[in-house]
């Protein structure tokens, strides 16, 4: 192994164990280990002034693809996808300042005449679709939030909702190319399209979404029934109290409907992720120029950079030949068998991102499972499609796994319902363990 | 009492610093908080006191948690948190006060009447009452003590920006094996009338 390598293995380590540990915020972390891989590894040590071009990737935005048509081949820091997740949090801080996600809850909640069972299952479908389209934090924070408000005022254990909207937020995520940030690094460096997603890990979500209502129901439906006293909800908020003004409101909600409109087609229109997300985030801009201060400082910069950093360091490792020795490894214990290669792509995938990060290990694992394929292209879909759920939905199995548990558990704990290991990982881990075995089973019928 | 007065009590195992803080409490008939304010706690927050008790002044554990957006999902912190704002919320009810442990310092010392005490003591006048208070061994007190001031130092230290025992952190260390307990509070009382003295 050459220097270069080692040095590099080492830089990545060190970015692992400091971003799991917190010690310093992550973006610094991934930050500063980029900024090292750039200078010793492909300065000091290989004195490749291309390779830090090539990994900075700046010109590929110059690139007409970039922006409308066939996305360039790149690697390194991957722009479109840093400015496509930018767009869309602009995009849902306007929605969030509009009153909208408080305002579908509470609607929905209306709607089901606040009956707990049919609350519980619309928030799980909602968590999920909600999912499918803008990050699940944002989904989660305002559905934990509303969930915590109507159990106060219905009476009942809110856990067993927020666990069951947690597990529905990570599996819609994993159901389109923008749900989770694992599918959009995925999607935007293999070029697959949004109704690529749909049709493929969509199709094996919907599936599993089904079960997973069915499970959540048959754990949680007696601690949810409560004791059968009736409550008064005439004196409940009305959904539209949540609305702060209509003209932002709908405003904003056409700019969300144009968004899903151009994801859904643009395998068709040919518009690039990197295009959507700046659209959506100017007609934000634009709409809510008079308060553009308190949606901005909401918006998360800091994982930006934290993408930023990290695929500096991935791509430090790519360069040096490091991933592609891990892929050579894995067809190895393999024996070259296709169904074995799913089936350790998705298990490691799944019980890694239960621990870990699951974004910096997808983006270790695209490189892995490019290699693993390069001898046979076809293999390259069905991998990207393991890969996928692997990451976003061992994710779900623990309090770390994913950022929505993180904030599911979070607000739960606020408002006085601190849920620990032992009660998220009693319904989680067999829920995340019926989810990966069927999609394994799915993934085997359909594709080999 | 007149005049609000929070005094935060820092301690060694084994010092005595809760017998002290209680008979200072008694003299100056003010409330003591210590472990037993976690059933107030528990009730005002509607969460299982077992919870609390087990998470109550304890170090958050790496790998365990993470924090997005600035919200943790660490039962520690939540613990912390909710402790944090019961005594903030003590202290804004202008009622006075003497509160063990828990950070006090940090959490009320922009207070105007707030004073921080650090009460310490000598390594063999510690196991002797460690011995004395739970029937031990003195090998086994040593461990007890070294153990829980261990504990104390590392929770205080990941919390706070002062350090657990450095003189730099409390307005007053005094060290309760030179004049005993009864000895410690006369003389602790002395300080304290001296400061209210100065309030305005």
């Amino acid at each position: 192994m050459s220097l270069a390598a080692i040095v590099a293995i080492i830089i990545f380590l060190v970015m692992f164990v400091m971003v799991v540990t917190e010690k310093i915020e992550k973006h610094y972390v991934t930050m500063g280990c980029g900024a090292l891989m750039l200078i010793v590894v492909f300065g000091l040590i290989m004195h490749d002034g291309n390779a830090v071009l090539e990994t900075l990737n700046f010109k590929s935005m110059i690139q007409s693809g970039f922006w409308i048509g066939e996305a360039p081949d790149a690697s390194g820091i991957d722009w479109a996808t840093i400015i496509f997740l930018g767009g869309m949090m602009v995009m849902v801080e306007g929605l969030s300042h509009a009153g909208f996600f408080r305002w579908l809850c509470m609607q929905l909640a209306k709607l089901v005449d606040y009956k707990t069972i049919p609350l519980f299952i619309t928030f799980m479908i909602v968590s999920a679709i909600l999912s499918m389209f803008i990050d699940s934090i944002t989904v989660i924070l305002f559905l934990a939030a509303v969930t915590v408000e109507l159990a106060k005022m219905l009476k009942f254990n809110p856990v067993p909702m927020i666990l069951s909207e947690i597990f529905c937020a990570n599996l819609g995520g994993s159901a389109t190319m923008c749900g989770d940030p694992p599918n959009i690094i995925i999607g935007s460096n293999l070029h697959y399209a949004f109704s690529d997603f749909l049709v493929n890990t969509g199709a094996i979500a919907g599936v599993n979404l089904v079960i997973i209502i069915i499970y959540f129901y048959l754990i949680y439906h007696k601690e949810l029934r409560g004791d059968g006293t009736k409550v008064d909800t005439s004196n409940f908020p009305a959904p539209s109290e949540a609305i702060t003004s209509k003209f932002y409101f709908f405003g904003n909600m056409i700019i969300f409907f144009c968004a899903i409109v151009m994801l859904i087609t643009h395998a068709n229109t040919h518009l690039s992720v990197a295009f959507i997300g700046l659209s959506v985030a100017l007609a934000t801009c634009i709409l809510n120029c008079k308060h553009l201060k308190p949606i901005f400082s909401k918006v998360d910069y800091k994982i930006l950079l934290f993408f930023t950093g990290l695929f500096i360091v991935v791509g430090g490792l790519e360069k040096t030949g490091i991933l592609e020795q891990i892929a050579n490894f894995i067809s190895k214990v393999s024996g070259g068998n296709v169904k074995i290669m799913i089936a350790i792509v998705i298990w490691i995938s799944a019980i890694a991102s239960a621990f870990v990060d699951n974004i910096p290990f997808a983006a270790t694992m695209l490189p892995i499972i490019k290699g693993l394929s390069a001898s046979n292209p076809a293999l390259l879909a069905t991998l990207a499609w393991t890969l996928s759920i692997g990451t976003d939905i061992g994710g779900a199995a623990t309090p770390i796994g994913a950022s929505a548990n993180v904030v599911g558990t979070a607000v739960a704990g606020k408002n006085g319902y601190p849920i620990g290991w032992g009660k998220y990982c009693k319904s989680a881990v067999p829920a995340t363990l019926i989810v990966i075995l069927t999609s394994m089973i799915m993934i085997y019928i359909r594709y080999c | 009492m007149e005049k609000q007065i929070i005094i935060t009590l820092g301690r060694e195992f084994g010092s005595a610093g809760h017998e002290i803080g209680e008979k200072l409490a008694e003299r100056l008939g003010i409330s003591f908080y210590d472990r037993k304010m976690l059933d107030e706690l528990a009730e005002k927050y509607k969460v299982d006191q077992g919870l609390i008790e087990k998470y109550d002044e304890k170090i958050k554990k790496p790998f365990f948690s993470r924090t997005v957006r600035g919200m943790s999902n660490s039962l520690e912190d939540l613990v912390f948190e909710m402790q944090s704002n019961f005594i903030k919320e003590k202290a804004n009810t202008g009622e006075s006060f003497i509160l063990v442990g828990r950070c006090g310092e940090m959490l009320l010392g922009d207070r105007e009447g707030h004073m921080s005490i650090f009460v310490l003591g000598d390594k063999e006048e510690k196991i002797n009452r460690i011995v004395e208070l739970y029937s031990l061994s003195r090998d086994d007190a040593y461990e007890k003590m070294r153990r829980h001031d261990k504990k104390r130092k590392a929770y205080h230290n990941s919390r706070c920006e002062g350090k657990w025992g450095d003189s730099r952190t409390y307005d007053l260390c005094v060290n309760s094996s030179r004049l005993g307990v009864e000895g410690t509070v006369d003389f602790l009382i002395d300080y304290i009338n001296r400061r209210i003295a100065g309030l305005k």
